[in-house]
């Protein structure tokens, strides 16, 4: 597992149903490009975070592909609709093989 | 407040020197006492000597020997000054200038008697008062630290000791640890201060510990020069610095400096070395004097006298002024205005109108310099920007070189200016 690794999610704790909620996510990733020459002059291998999976109750909320030439720490932010009271799962796929995994509840009044 | 003066005077004065003189004044000479020898207090204090000829009598309250400028504090932990360079004594003022520098404390003022209190017990009669005791920390601002703690987790924001303290355990880090740094919410001393001195550490780091992380834990949403730093510090130290504002928990941080260990927003992180800095009000005895306002000290923009008492001004980080930020170069220009202002007042010395300007410099790398800057006019209200100028996103390396150069030329001039 990579170093320093810590996902971050902002999520509303509760919405009503049917509501389009905010969702912010941010993990801390040095995201190699594998492009970089050290200090030697020697390649620093690609070590990036390349998937980013939110779902909701199993359901896929956004599924997105990163390239190497996404900066560091990834933030993203996006819009889901809640039907109703559930979870929301994250998760973040690193090159070395790591998942980063993160839950929320949104309750629905 | 000349022009009150003349007013008063108007008629009976008739070309009279004895005359001209301010009512305050029984006989003698009218008495300035400045409190604090820092960016405003010491430029305040040489401006008003050097001006008068002789005409007021100046006594300075500074506790220090020795000021150590915050300014360019970064520059030490980044490894481009040594401290001794930053530190400025009041030996000058005393011998060439004729003030009476007394290193002691302010500790409270009567307002009505014209007395400043010392801590020594000994008391300061004045007919008029400058404070320029720059900020304190808030008590309680960031859950789980206060003055106790400042050796595990310094705050480096008050020159000297604490800037060396913090620059030692940077280069005690384990390979590969983390610098946190809680920044503060505004206002605050020096805007972009918290972020040059993230730059600053990451140079030392990119040299001595390329693997080690910086993350910055901030309560606002953006900060000054956000787009140049930003740039910069990805083009510089690559991956090295993360930025966690409010919207993942940075404004509700708390500390355990005993563990070494960050609580954000139930996020729990072991880190290595812990920059906070709190959030700031006017230096304590500000409020002692009951000059404040919440956490400020309101003035007047045409003179920086304080909207609770005309005898008394408030210069720099202390004063709630307006637009200007909290900046040495705000203090310098504050002071020159004030002076020009109480000359007037106590002599009938000519009064400039108030005009103030602010550039405030920041390095992001050896030689990457980046500026913002305004000038303001006074209005009923309070100092008023006019227009800025700002540094542009990927300017070349000789235009980044000379705004750096730029900056140590400052760095001599306002010293100067303050000390002799
Ligand atoms: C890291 C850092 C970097 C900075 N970089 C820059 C920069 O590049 N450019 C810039 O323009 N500004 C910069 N600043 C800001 C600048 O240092 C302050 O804005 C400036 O010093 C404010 O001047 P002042 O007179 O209000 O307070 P100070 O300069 O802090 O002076 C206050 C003085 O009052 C004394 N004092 C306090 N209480 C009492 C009392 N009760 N009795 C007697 N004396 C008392 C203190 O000992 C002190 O010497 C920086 C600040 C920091 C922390």
């Amino acid at each position: 597992m990579a170093e320093n690794v810590t996902p971050r999610v902002r999520v509303p704790a509760t919405a009503t149903a049917g509501e389009v909620v905010t969702i912010k996510t941010l993990i801390s990733h040095r995201m190699e490009s594998g492009e970089r020459r050290d200090e030697a002059g020697r390649r620093v291998p690609r070590s990036i975070i390349h998937r980013f999976v939110a779902r909701f109750n199993g359901e896929t909320v956004i599924d997105v592909a990163m390239e190497p030439a996404i900066s560091t720490n990834p933030f993203f932010e996006f819009d889901a609709r809640v039907p109703e009271s559930g979870t929301m799962t994250f998760a973040w796929y690193d090159d070395d093989g790591s998942i980063y995994e993160e839950a929320r509840e949104i309750v629905v009044e | 407040m000349t022009h009150h003066r003349r007013t008063v005077l108007g008629g009976l004065a008739a070309g009279s020197a004895a005359f001209a003189a301010p009512m305050v004044m029984a006989q003698g000479v009218p008495r300035v006492v400045v409190v604090g020898g820092g960016a405003g207090g010491a430029t305040a204090a040489r401006y008003l000597a050097l001006e008068s000829g002789g005409a007021v009598e100046v006594t300075l309250i500074e506790p220090s020997r020795s000021y150590f400028t915050c300014f360019f504090s970064n520059l030490y932990i980044g490894g481009l000054r040594d401290m001794q360079s930053l530190g400025h004594g009041y030996g000058t003022l005393a011998a060439e200038y004729g003030i009476n520098v007394v290193h002691d404390w302010a500790v409270a003022v009567d307002r009505d008697a014209r007395v400043v209190a010392l801590a020594s017990g000994a008391s300061v009669p004045y007919d008029r008062l400058i404070l320029s005791p720059g900020i304190d920390f808030k008590n309680g601002a960031v859950p789980g630290w206060d003055v106790t703690a400042q050796d595990d987790m310094p705050h480096a924001y008050r020159g000297g000791t604490q800037a060396e303290l913090l620059k030692s355990q940077i280069l005690a880090m384990p390979e590969g640890g983390t610098f946190a740094m809680i920044a503060p919410p505004d206002p605050y001393r020096c805007p972009p201060g918290p972020y040059e001195r993230i730059s600053m550490v990451a140079t030392t780091l990119k040299a001595m510990n390329p693997r080690a992380k910086i993350l910055i834990v901030d309560p606002k949403e953006g900060f000054s020069k956000q787009a140049l730093f930003e740039e910069g510090w990805q083009r510089h130290y690559g991956g090295m610095i993360e930025r966690i504002g409010p919207d993942f928990g940075g404004a509700a941080v708390s500390v355990d400096p005993a563990a070494m260990r960050i609580d954000i927003d139930g996020i729990v992180e072991d880190v290595d070395v812990c920059n906070v800095i709190p959030a700031q009000r006017a230096g304590r005895v500000a409020h002692e004097a009951g000059l404040t306002e919440g956490d400020w000290a309101p003035v007047n923009a045409a003179d920086m006298s304080s909207r609770l008492d005309p005898a008394v001004h408030v210069l720099g980080d202390a004063a709630a002024q307006g637009d200007m930020p909290k900046s040495a170069f705000s203090a310098n220009s504050q002071a020159r205005v004030c002076a020009s202002a109480v000359l007037g007042a106590l002599t009938d010395a000519r009064v400039f109108p108030a005009v103030y300007a602010n550039t405030c410099w920041s390095l992001i790398a050896p030689d990457d310099g980046v500026k913002v800057g305004a000038s303001y006019e006074a209005t009923e209200e309070k100092i008023a920007r006019v227009d800025g100028f700002i540094s542009e996103l990927g300017e070349d390396a000789e235009t980044r070189a000379d705004t750096y150069r730029e900056s140590l030329g400052w760095y001599d001039e306002i010293t100067a200016d303050m000390f002799g």
